[in-house]
């Protein structure tokens, strides 16, 4: 029998999208082969790497540990909310310059993440930002461009504050 | 151009795509009727499958075709051995490969059983619970000690034991070595490595389109080319028949290269039986037991020294876990024979390893591929060896460097790539002697570690060198071509994962080409684009297809200057080639943009001489004699807190020598990244087995990963030997990082907590506080 399909209505990076969904759909999923915002990766589906990253409601949520439909009523921002190639947003130009990246799987959450987290730090230091990105992994990089990745971009916010 | 591309800083072209989600990793790929599989695997380490019946399965709403063994017919057939074993005199080796399905029975864990195809990956995971497997249990061999008693269950019951190979080199002759020594020291040491763990694990999504009679494949391999040829030959189409796409790759770290896994072929296979397209991704709990691994080995170990400390000789019988099947032969094992030589001049070595089969998950290389295994045994027995002869543990390993000018270096022993393991060239003090001056070894044990222990405080300082074989061959391919538009093309063969190609390999072509890298697009991993090459593993990228794109670039650059000097009727020498244009010296009017040139080179009329190629165009191959070798030395300084033996690192310097370098911002990301793979394995990462075979820690919350908690800043240093074996003098760094870290821990906590002087020793890795306090508990003093 077909599993049961239920509509949902919800804020994708500002634009109001509706979907029937199972009830058994992960959000993760939902994002990248529903939506086909397939900048949102998948790197454990148990809540411990953070590459799927997203912001419910504005606050940084795992994608792979919630349903679609929890997010009924709700607003989702992902990586394509950010910048693109042309115009990358200060936080991707800041991993740019500073070499944050190198496979770039993990990236894409650690930006959602320290999107959030700079808006509510703007003046963070290297331990505050190895607190808060303590919860993504990265296999490539050692962390140590991607801290001074987000302290750059903090800083180039500060100054044009 | 007035600024060099080669050996800038310059940041990555891929950057924008990566971080805006706009990079195809494979998952990304989205085929109209694709259909999804699911793998159902082994729960048994060792068992018979008495039968498999799928009845309710295939009746469910969505399934669409389950395969077991039976099912498949000649494709379910022992993979093809990835690397042979080098021709070593003596040596023995039982090659054991593994089916796409297990036919009779399982030999590990997690071994494919059946192969469910559905029209979704929710339906076809709901399929494998229906299926219905009646298990005979067998005995188990897990641990590697036991596994290799004659009398332990066998793996493969056609083989007198689970012997899979006996490896015995020799140079000199140790007997001398020990007759002339003032001190013998001998120890056992184990070594364990984990998995490679990247953040994207694996996946296959392929397309048959029987109209054109081809097969596409999307693989996160690191090998496309071998995949390609492989793939022809078991579905028993042509080559040219097949295209695998290698598109951006999240992490391989070598274990993407195995060669063949299961899904590699059940996915092509299925795509070709079913008519539409199939999509496989491993989830991280099927990585854990689906992916291979590198693992433990066992060392008894001794070495032979002066009583100045110079070593003598060194012998050492090693056991090495090759796991349930051993696809790719002897590169591991032999990777720890050679390395353990390190930089130091060893007149006498003889050394010979035992690979077992045992009941657990394929061992093939990551990141480092055994040399670690090497690195520890020779490191550990200079530390010891200083402390009993009272020497300083710089000194005495300052004291037995090969010196510079005693290169290339014949250690007489056969390597990985078949070839005599001969250094090329090095300057191993003065990369001892940087680290030196940048860690404050002196001032560090004269001064600061004795403040700070009058405070209780536990400090510890540790350093360590190696060396690592790099950039073999056989070889890589480049393809440049000047388009209409002015663009140039630059297309390899080799995949990419992270290591900055798109970027790299355009600072190679563009000072040649005069053109800015921003008008090269890096084209890597389709074998339709580049039909040649092996695949990026060894710290080899760089290295190989590096070269092969310098002449490349070379030669479309002469074919540019010869054209335009016919144009402009005047001699090569008076032409500049810069902004991507040909100019006539002085005459910036006179002049023609390389797109131009591009199309002249081409024309639709006209009769053009003998000989000539058309277009702006080459293709370059180049492969090394043999492999160069890089080096390095690292030293930190930790603090452990002996309540819980947890460790911080307070410093962390690394000082290394990869040749001549393309990029450093990417080198010491490479560096970096390798210290932080270092640290995992040194500090916790390790796959837990139970008696039964079975992977006690199988999650990403179990088996933990370094966290921006756990790696420090690091420090670097370079020095820089120009490799002979290549023109751009490059040595590879891929792996660098993270070969020498267990060692330099094992070292760090024993000084800090001062072990030794309470009789004990650390001759183990990984060393997670748990064990450390469990050996610091067990002192004497």
């Amino acid at each position: 029998m077909a599993e049961r399909q239920y509509p949902i209505r919800l804020t994708v990076n500002g634009t109001e999208r509706e979907a029937q969904v199972e009830a058994r759909l992960l959000l993760s999923d939902f994002i990248r082969h529903r939506l086909g915002l397939t900048g949102t990766h998948v790197g454990c589906e148990h809540g411990v790497c953070g590459a799927c990253t997203i912001l419910h409601d504005g606050v940084p949520a795992r994608a792979c540990l919630l349903f679609a439909v929890q997010t009924h009523g709700h607003s989702i921002e992902t990586v394509e909310s950010l910048g693109t190639p042309e115009h990358l947003h200060p936080l991707q130009e800041a991993f740019r310059a500073c070499h944050g990246l190198q496979c770039g799987y993990c990236t894409p959450g650690i930006l959602m993440t320290m999107k959030a987290f700079l808006e509510q730090h703007p003046d963070p230091d290297e331990a505050a930002i190895r607190k808060a990105l303590s919860g993504n992994l990265c296999r490539c990089t050692g962390y140590q461009n991607i801290v001074a990745a987000v302290a750059r971009a903090a800083a180039v916010a500060r100054e044009g504050a | 151009m007035s600024t060099r591309a080669f050996g800038a800083s310059l940041p990555r072209r891929e950057d924008a795509r990566l971080l805006t989600g706009q990079a195809t990793f494979v998952d990304d790929i989205d085929l109209p009727g694709c259909l999804h599989a699911a793998v159902l695997r082994s729960p048994f380490a060792h068992a018979r499958i008495r039968s498999i019946d799928t009845t309710a399965a295939l009746a469910r709403e969505g399934v669409v075709a389950i395969y077991a063994a039976a099912d498949l017919g000649a494709v379910c057939c022992p993979g093809p051995l990835a690397v042979p074993p080098p021709p070593i005199e003596g040596a023995l080796f039982h090659q054991r490969t593994q089916s796409p399905l297990a036919r009779d029975k399982v030999r590990y864990a997690g071994e494919p059983v059946a192969f469910v195809v559905a029209e979704s990956r929710y339906v076809a995971e709901d399929a494998l619970e229906d299926i219905v497997v009646d298990w005979e249990p067998l005995p188990v061999s897990a641990d590697l000690q036991a596994a290799a008693r004659p009398d332990a269950p066998r793996v493969h019951e056609d083989l007198p034991d689970n012997i899979a190979a006996r490896v015995r080199q020799v140079k000199g002759d140790y007997a001398l070595a020990v007759r002339g020594a003032a001190h013998v020291i001998r120890r056992r040491f184990t070594y364990d490595h984990g998995c490679s763990s990247p953040i994207e694990t694996r996946g296959v999504v392929a397309q048959w389109d029987a109209r054109a009679d081809r097969l596409t494949v999307w693989d996160t391999t690191q090998a496309p080319v071998f995949i390609r040829n492989g793939l022809a030959a078991s579905l028993g189409l042509g080559e040219r028949q097949v295209r695998v796409v290698a598109p951006f790759i999240g992490g391989g770290f070598g274990p993407k290269i195995m060669m063949f896994y299961p899904e590699e072929i059940l996915v092509p296979w299925a795509a070709m039986q079913l008519g539409r397209p199939v999509k496989w991704i491993e989830d991280r709990a099927e990585h854990f037991v689906a992916t291979t691994h590198e693992r433990g080995q066992i060392h008894e170990a001794e070495i032979a020294l002066g009583a100045d400390g110079r070593i003598l000789g060194v012998r050492d019988e090693f056991l090495h876990d090759t796991g349930a099947y051993d696809p790719y032969g002897l590169t591991v094992p032999i990777n720890s024979q050679c390395t353990l030589l390190g930089p130091y001049a060893i007149p006498h070595y003889d050394s010979t390893f035992c690979a077992v089969f045992t009941h657990k998950p394929i061992v093939t290389p990551y990141r480092g591929a055994g040399r670690q295994h090497g690195v520890f045994v020779i490191e550990r027995l200079l530390d010891i060896a200083a402390r009993e002869l009272s020497i300083d543990c710089a000194e005495i390993r300052r004291r037995n460097f090969i010196p510079p000018d005693a290169f290339p270096w014949d250690n007489a022993l056969i390597y990985q790539d078949f070839t005599r393991l001969t250094y090329d060239s090095g300057q191993y003090a003065k990369v001892l002697d940087q680290l030196l001056e940048r860690i404050g070894y002196t001032d560090f044990i004269a001064q600061e570690q004795p403040r700070l222990r009058a405070q209780g405080r536990h400090v510890g300082i540790g350093l360590v060198c190696y060396v690592e074989g790099t950039g073999i061959g056989p070889y890589e391919g480049a393809k440049l071509q000047v388009q209409a538009n002015g663009r140039v093309s630059l297309v390899t063969g080799i995949g990419t994962q992270g290591q900055g190609h798109y970027t790299s390999f355009a600072q190679i072509a563009a000072d040649h080409l005069g053109v800015d890298i921003a008008d090269i697009d890096v084209i890597t991993g389709d074998t339709d684009q580049f039909y040649w090459g092996a695949g990026t593993f060894a710290s080899r990228g760089a290295v190989v297809a590096g070269n092969a794109i310098d002449q490349a670039a070379r030669q479309v650059r002469a074919k540019a200057l010869r054209l335009a000097a016919e144009i402009f009727e005047c001699a090569e020498g008076d032409l500049v080639l810069e902004g991507g244009r040909v100019a006539i010296a002085g005459l910036p009017s006179k002049s023609l943009g390389l797109g131009e040139l591009a199309q002249r080179a081409n024309p639709m009329r006209g009769a053009v001489a003998a000989g000539t190629e058309p277009g702006l165009e080459s293709t370059s191959y180049f492969g090394p004699p043999s492999g160069s070798t890089a080096n390095g030395a690292h030293a930190m300084v930790i603090e452990v807190d002996p309540r819980t033996m947890n460790v911080r690192i307070l410093r962390y310097v690394v000082v290394h020598d990869c040749g001549v370098v393309i990029n450093p911002m990417i080198v010491e990301g490479q560096v970096r990244g390798g210290v932080a793979q270092g640290i995992g394995n040194a500090f916790f990462e390790q796959l837990v087995f139970d008696s039964e075979g079975q992977l006690l820690n199988a999650s990403l919350a179990d088996y933990l990963l370094p966290s921006s908690m756990d790696v420090p800043s690091i420090e670097l240093g370079h020095v820089e030997t120009p490799s002979p074996l290549n023109p751009l003098g490059i040595k590879g760094v891929g792996e660098a990082g993270a070969i020498p870290v267990g060692p330099l821990f094992a070292q760090a906590i024993e000084d800090a907590l001062q072990l030794p002087k309470r009789g004990v020793e650390l001759l183990e890795i990984p060393l997670s506080p748990s064990r450390v306090w469990e050996l610091a508990r067990s002192a004497t003093g």
